[in-house]
């Protein structure tokens, strides 16, 4: 387990060199120009050619990514090129959100995924079960930037149930979590149903039967905690469809969190600030996988031998 | 492939009444897109004088416009109409692009092994860390976006999926005996690969080309959803939300459209690919 587990990290290491590669390369690959974006169209050459001397961007590039690299490692991002500050600290203001509203939208995938599976599986190829799984597809399809709006226009507008976009109580969370929590949900309630399904025909589940046991006893008592393995790993996965899907999600509702600080980034050409936050949700992302093969790892013992 | 096989394939797919509507959703789609020319009333970019009201403000559908006005001025059936050129152009060729990308990386990774996979796969990983969209963003300011820019940066963002899935499928196929039979014969690796793995993987390409124009198709309207699409005035799906929503509280019909469609052809073509996946994978279960 334990030599499962180092493997595992290693090759995290590796993944992560190569993000932080790709995304010291942002700054060369998109076309900006740091001493017009920080001193402004007025500026003298002087002043912006001295910009990029400070930023060490007269370095070789070995030199500049090693220097880039030195400063992560001391926790530091650089500085917002629009707003003269630094970026671990936008970083730290504006994650938090976004975790809030990924973990808010997860307790809503879970509550909503979880019972339509069981309840579709419990009888499979029945009406309702028909009718679910066209529902869930519907969902898997509906972008977020119309079930936003809708939800925005009927809980917000029409019934005044909740804040029209914006942060800071807890209300303003619920609306922006359903609209993640939905699409979700219809991936928690296929693979639940589909886990169950295969699970059914197990022979555990004949000889319990046989034994005497109910159907639901056999289901609550040992189907469940089989098909649970496939559900963390698609928790795991969630956190990184999360923190890219979660951009349009932030935009629709005004939500404050990193994918809205990135998406300005870009508007701005605010290099290092994009970069930062590429960086953070990657690491987020590679930490979730990270944890989710670990997890199943512990779960499942078979999967430790590839 | 034997007979058999594809007609047990068939036989599936035919009982499967959901996969027949996403089949006609995709079909009508396609029409809508090719016939775009002749159906449309109006040309999508042509501001109308009397297209706005007396502040400015869009109209409201009646006998002129169908499905009123954008705050331009323009005809909103129309552009709903020509976006779906865009949606279906970008989608499929976008998807087509990411496919051969990663069929070219998941069948060379999986089928030579050793540290030709180990380099291919982690790149792949290290790309996958990057969440698709966030990808798709940065990318298309490198270049400034286009229709073409649009279409490769969401196959770079998109292959690195299919790319895993082909990869998983090679390592199958790689197994079976008569692959082994043909290296045994002398075939070079090319040749095994092109005549015997590639054939193979028809099934859950077809499978995944169908899935995959679901994913790519909200992709491109996330992107002009952020402004990052196929540049205006050219009439997109996402870029139309975007703009609506300014009006919305009195003309939600201007984002709830747009988004409708996209809602519907990503729907059309998984209700398809998920019955071409279930036929599938029912005429070839492995025991």
């Amino acid at each position: 387990m334990v030599d499962y587990i180092v493997r595992r990290l290693l090759w995290t290491v590796v993944v992560l060199i190569g993000v932080s590669i790709l995304t010291f390369s942002i700054i060369f690959l998109v076309p900006n120009d740091p001493g017009l974006t920080i001193a402004g169209p007025r500026a003298s050459k002087e002043v912006r050619a001295q910009i990029e001397e400070e930023l060490g961007l007269n370095e070789p590039l070995h030199i500049q990514y090693f220097m880039y690299m030195d400063r992560i490692f001391h926790g530091d991002l650089g500085t917002s090129w629009i707003y003269r500050q630094k970026v671990s600290e936008i970083v730290k203001t504006h994650l938090p959100y976004t975790l809030k509203l990924a973990f808010a939208g997860i307790f809503f995938e879970i509550i909503i995924g979880l019972p339509v599976g069981l309840i579709s599986a419990t009888k499979p190829y029945s009406f309702l079960d028909r009718i679910l799984m066209i529902l869930t597809t519907g969902s898997i399809s509906a972008p977020a930037f119309l079930v936003g709006p809708i939800l925005l226009f009927i809980f917000g507008l029409k019934l005044d149930l909740f804040p029209v976009g914006g942060y800071g109580s807890f209300k303003h969370i619920i609306l922006p979590a359903v609209t993640i929590g939905l699409n979700g949900a219809a991936w928690y309630a296929r693979i639940f149903r589909s886990s169950i399904l295969d699970a059914l025909e197990e022979d555990y589940v004949r000889t319990a039967r046989a034994k005497g046991r109910s159907k639901a006893e056999v289901l609550f008592g040992h189907v469940i905690q089989n098909c649970l393995t496939p559900i963390v790993s698609l928790f795991t996965l969630d956190i990184g469809i999360f923190m890219g899907g979660i951009v349009v999600v932030e935009t629709v509702f005004g939500w404050p969190g990193i994918g809205l600080s990135a998406w300005k980034a870009i508007r701005d050409m605010d290099m290092p600030v994009l970069m930062g936050t590429i960086l953070c949700t990657s690491l987020f992302v590679c930490s979730a996988n990270l944890l989710g093969d670990v997890l199943y790892g512990v779960i499942d013992p078979r999967i430790r031998l590839d | 492939m034997t007979d058999s096989r594809w007609s047990v394939f068939w036989r599936r797919f035919k009982r499967d009444r959901l996969a027949f509507v996403g089949a006609g959703i995709v079909l009508t789609l396609m029409l809508i897109a090719i016939l775009a020319d002749y159906i449309a009333p109006y040309d999508p970019l042509y501001q109308f004088s009397d297209g706005i009201g007396d502040i400015g403000q869009p109209l409201g559908g009646c006998k002129k416009f169908l499905m009123g006005t954008d705050r331009y001025g323009r005809d909103v059936l129309s552009r709903l109409i020509y976006g779906t050129r865009v949606s279906l152009i970008v989608g499929i060729a976008a998807n087509l692009s990411a496919m051969v990308i990663g069929l070219i990386v998941g069948v060379i990774a999986g089928y030579m092994g050793g540290w030709i996979e180990t380099v291919l796969m982690r790149i792949t990983d290290i790309i996958l860390s990057i969440p698709m969209l966030l990808l798709a963003m940065v990318l298309v300011v490198i270049w400034e976006p286009s229709l073409k820019v649009v279409i490769i940066v969401i196959a770079i963002s998109y292959w690195t999926c299919l790319a895993r899935v082909i990869h998983g499928e090679t390592l199958h196929i790689k197994s079976m005996v008569y692959i082994e039979a043909s290296r045994a014969l002398g075939g070079s690796n090319a040749h095994v690969m092109i005549s015997h793995v590639v054939p193979q993987l028809v099934g859950i390409t077809v499978v995944y080309i169908t899935l995959g124009v679901a994913t790519t198709v909200l992709l491109e309207a996330s992107l002009s959803y952020l402004g990052l699409g196929v540049p205006a005035p050219t009439p997109s799906w996402g870029g139309m939300v975007a703009d609506g929503q300014t009006y919305f509280r009195t003309f939600p019909w201007l984002v709830l459209w747009p988004g409708l469609l996209v809602m519907f052809t990503v729907l059309g073509f998984n209700m398809l690919g998920d019955g071409l996946r279930d036929a599938f994978e029912s005429s070839t279960r492995r025991v």
